[in-house]
């Protein structure tokens, strides 16, 4: 075989070891709330005798094929290893497999879609574990974006690696490993302070909903763009002010990190030099724009609370976080499609984001209006450049090819629960087929109808959930690397 | 003053011939009959011999030179030579380079190489356009005290309304001063009550500001151009796209190598890069290239130069520049309907005469061929202008010197009878060749 197994092994090994930790840590906040710790301490123990010996194969460089196979199989390894505390628990709908999985993966991909509706009938180191997995799913993305999507091209990831690598990155660091450390810092400082700042805003009296358990497990979802929250109504659980900070930890967590780390150190200038954030930020402004109209003209809150609950809907929507502060699934068909939209975009690439992200549809807008451009000059030669830099043409290609790449997917998934709801229940029309296909492979989290902000992917066919938890792992690792694993030539000389 | 000069083509040899009545000049060649032919000629040593031995160079007298000029058409020759010539002796050495990576370079650490004075001709090319272009209707830009003072040669129309005016009449700018206006073969020192005719070539020593004014002026229907093409994407090209760019101009270029074009297009953000051959009509009419202000040739030689420029104008170009290679050239293409031919050869000649123009001369800029130059000087205590009035130095100073600009502290200064000349001010002055020698004495 032409792939060193060896190599993949052991990294995976490393993984499933280092996953002991976090497992050991949600069994230590269950023997708090005086909870069984057995869920979580048996696969624990699982992770170290598996994990042990396979790290023992050594830490190999990794080809090209490799680096491919790990990044696929190592979110569907822990995707499986994280269903295991569910099952072990065995309360309410995860006490079956098919949801057990479908939760799991849908922490570990940081999407957030949910099969539970009841959270009453779990405990509360269970529903931590749901944000533990998915605070694990940010991190891991952060560096895998950093060290192995750039490396890989996948459909223009190396634009995020050219903004930050060879400008950025090489300057704060010059080894990848550096740069993931510093990057996991940023993103680990960042989930502080928003806990931080939820415990002093409950000291002043401005969030007296929140107490250290809420704080921790909100932060664990939000800097990740994941959405998982314990409470049924989400984030309309708590006060507007916590509300308008979650707003802004919401924006942060989609914002490359790199950029994060030089604003942090004082470099303002970067920020306004960055194409992609402006593009990012009018993409958000405008939609809110048009969400809090359609809010405001249909009546549906009064002038401020609009504002409040159409920004806080349009960002976790566009950042792919996916929480909640109102059952926006009740709003007008206007606002409801925009929010739909947003669903396709995503934040900037280099954050812990999910979708198309930002960087890409500049691309395609650009490289559209440059193609106009060349239809009547013909003999123009016109790069694309974002912030100045030059986009190549195999790049722009890429994107083309994955943005029709994933239009495609979405459409033939909206499809397939149309046909299989059709088949099996439950009663579901196209538009909230559409919402769930395109919030599961782009990992948003609710969608509209019964997989709505409040609702459950529950009452979803078997065979319908299995696909979806398949695309949320296809979705989230950019779908290319699955591709290239599944071909012929991936195995063959 | 012993000056060696290593290539005797045709910037050599202007060189050559401007100094050797002042000074002690070697010329070094490889080519046995330029060799000979140069000795005939002109009044100089001319050896034959490779300028980067060290031999050759001992053999011309490098221990006791004062400078060293390397002037041949190969880059690396002329770094070479100016890196043995600091190994034989002590001259200030002058290297003349095409590429400007080897001026980027030298301009990191100006002892680079052994060079101490680098000129790169296709930048220079490319400035000389430039300032073409950024005064529709000057024939010869120079910039003095590092950009505050700005030289400008102008033909004046016949429509213009300038024409028959006196100077008294055409100078309403402050701090522009005429300093001399070429009529036929004579040059004439204007007074107030001179009169501009048509078909004069003016000289004015000004403030930037002012020589564009006055460039208005003299044809107020031209405004600075917006449509700027460049066809050629060389060296030169993509210098003077770059500079364009510079100054808020989105010029567009043609280059008809593809890969090429990729390269500059991607360099070059503000400029519409155009893949075409020059010379394909459907190409020129579909660009539309005969609404453009001002058409600039850069291709690969003088004919292809000659014939896209005609062309451009036949379809409408307002103004067409073309560069030339062969220095004789430039007039017959001014003569056949080119607006201004710009021979980088010719302007890298001005650019290095200018160390060679007594101890202090900062800048010098030749005016019609070479009859007459301006000198931009900085004043030392033995100076005849020290201390003194412009009235009272003048009186000392041949009538065919006029004195064109101040500035102090990189300040322009509006020259006038009774204003003070100090130590450390920088004076621009016109003069005729004839009486350079005295003038650069006196200043």
């Amino acid at each position: 075989m032409r792939v060193d197994a060896r190599a993949v092994g052991g990294l995976a090994g490393t993984v499933l070891a280092l996953l002991a930790a976090p497992l050991a840590a949600t069994a230590g906040v269950a023997l708090w709330f005086g909870e069984s710790m057995v869920p979580f301490l048996l696969p624990a123990a699982g992770c170290l005798l598996v994990g042990g010996p396979l790290t023992r194969l050594g830490h190999r460089q990794l080809g090209l094929r490799e680096a491919y196979l790990v990044v696929a199989t190592v979110w569907l390894l822990v995707g499986v290893v994280g269903a295991v505390p569910f099952l072990l628990a065995g309360e309410g709908a995860l006490a079956s497999p098919i949801n057990a999985l479908f939760e799991s993966m849908s922490g570990i991909t940081t999407t957030g879609a949910t099969v539970i509706l009841d959270f009453g009938a779990y405990s509360r180191s269970v529903l931590l574990w749901r944000g533990v997995l998915q605070w694990l799913g940010g991190l891991g993305i952060l560096i895998l974006a950093v060290a192995l999507l750039s490396e890989l091209r996948v459909a223009g990831a190396q634009l995020m690696e050219r903004e930050s690598q060879t400008q950025d990155l090489t300057k704060l660091t010059p080894k990848i490993r550096e740069t993931a450390r510093l990057l996991g810092t940023l993103y680990l400082a960042l989930t502080a302070l928003q806990v931080l700042v939820l415990l002093g805003l409950r000291t002043v009296g401005l969030a007296p909903e929140v107490d250290l358990y809420a704080a921790v497990a909100h932060a664990l979802t939000t800097v990740s763009t994941a959405g998982f929250s314990p409470r049924p109504e989400s984030l309309g659980a708590f006060s507007p002010t916590v509300q308008w900070v979650v707003t802004l930890f919401m924006l942060l967590g989609a914002t490359n990190f790199v950029l994060m780390y030089h604003v942090a150190q004082g470099d303002l200038a970067r920020l306004r030099n960055s194409e992609e954030f402006r593009f990012y930020l009018s993409v958000v402004g405008g939609a809110t724009t048009l969400v809090v109209g359609f809010l405001v003209v249909d009546g549906t809150y009064p002038a401020l609370d609009a504002l409040r609950h159409g920004l806080f809907q349009v960002v976790s929507i566009v950042t792919t976080t996916g929480y909640a502060t109102v059952n926006f699934d009740s709003w007008s068909v206007g606002a409801k499609h925009v929010l739909f939209l947003c669903m396709f975009m995503g934040g900037m690439a280099g954050s812990t984001t999910c979708s198309i992200k930002t960087v890409r549809w500049l691309v395609v807008l650009k490289a559209t209006r440059r193609d106009l451009f060349t239809e009547i000059h013909p003999d123009a030669v016109s790069p694309v450049r974002v912030s100045g830099v030059v986009v190549d043409e195999g790049t722009v290609r890429d994107i083309y090819g994955y943005v029709l790449l994933t239009l495609v997917l979405f459409a033939l998934t909206t499809v397939a629960i149309v046909v299989d709801a059709a088949r099996e229940g439950p009663d579901i029309g196209e538009f909230d087929a559409m919402g769930a296909a395109a919030a599961t492979f782009l990992n948003v989290g609710p969608a509209f109808g019964i997989a709505g902000p409040f609702g459950s992917y529950e009452p979803f066919a078997p065979l319908t959930k299995v696909l979806l938890t398949v695309l949320m792992w296809v979705g989230r690792i950019e779908t290319i690397p699955v591709l290239v694993v599944l071909t012929r030539s991936f195995w063959r000389s | 003053m012993r000056v060696i000069i290593v290539g005797a083509g045709e910037v050599g040899s202007a060189i050559a011939e401007s100094l050797s009545g002042a000074h002690d000049v070697v010329v070094i060649d490889v080519d046995a009959d330029r060799v000979e032919q140069l000795t005939y000629e002109q009044d100089v040593l001319a050896l034959q011999g490779d300028g980067c031995s060290l031999d050759v160079l001992q053999e011309a007298g490098i221990e006791e030179a004062d400078m060293l000029i390397a002037s041949t058409d190969d880059d690396q020759t002329n770094i070479v030579t100016c890196g043995t010539g600091a190994v034989g002796g002590d001259p200030f050495t002058i290297a003349r380079v095409k590429s400007p990576q080897y001026l980027h370079t030298w301009e990191q650490d100006n002892r680079a190489f052994g060079v101490d004075f680098m000129v790169c001709t296709d930048l220079l090319a490319a400035r000389t356009i430039v300032g073409v272009i950024g005064l529709p209707t000057a024939q010869d830009v120079d910039m003095f005290a590092e950009g505050a003072v700005q030289m400008a040669e102008f033909e004046i129309p016949a429509e213009s309304p300038v024409a028959g005016q006196t100077v008294q009449e055409a100078d309403r700018f402050d701090s522009l001063t005429f300093v001399g206006i070429i009529r036929d073969d004579d040059i004439i020192v204007p007074s107030g009550g001179t009169t501009i005719e048509a078909g004069d070539d003016v000289v004015v020593i000004g403030s930037p500001d002012s020589t564009r004014a006055f460039s208005s002026a003299i044809a107020p229907q031209e405004n600075r151009p917006s449509d700027v093409v460049i066809v050629g994407g060389g060296e030169i090209g993509y210098q003077t796209a770059r500079l364009l760019e510079e100054r808020d101009f989105s010029p567009r270029l043609v280059e008809h190598d593809a890969d090429r074009a990729r390269w500059l297009a991607e360099r070059l953000p503000d400029t519409t890069v155009l893949e075409s051959d020059a010379t394909d009509r459907g190409f020129l009419e579909r660009e539309n290239v005969g609404s453009a202000d001002a058409v600039i040739a850069a291709l690969e030689n003088d004919q292809q130069n000659l014939l896209a420029t005609l062309l451009a104008k036949r379809l409408g170009a307002r103004r067409a520049v073309a560069i030339v290679d062969t220095v004789e050239f430039a007039e017959l293409f001014e003569a056949v309907g080119v607006d201004v031919a710009v021979s980088p050869r010719e302007a890298t000649a001005e650019e290095i005469t200018r160390f060679t123009r007594g101890r202090h001369a900062e800048n010098v800029s030749i005016v019609d061929g070479d009859r007459a130059e301006v000198l931009e000087v900085e004043i030392d205590a033995e100076s005849v202008f020290a201390g003194r009035t412009i009235r009272a130095a003048a009186a000392d100073l041949p009538d065919e010197v006029v004195i064109g600009a101040i500035t102090r502290n990189g300040e322009f200064v509006v020259p006038r009878g009774d204003t003070v000349v100090e130590v450390g001010d920088h004076v621009v002055v016109f003069a005729e060749s004839d009486h350079l020698q005295r003038v650069t004495d006196l200043l």
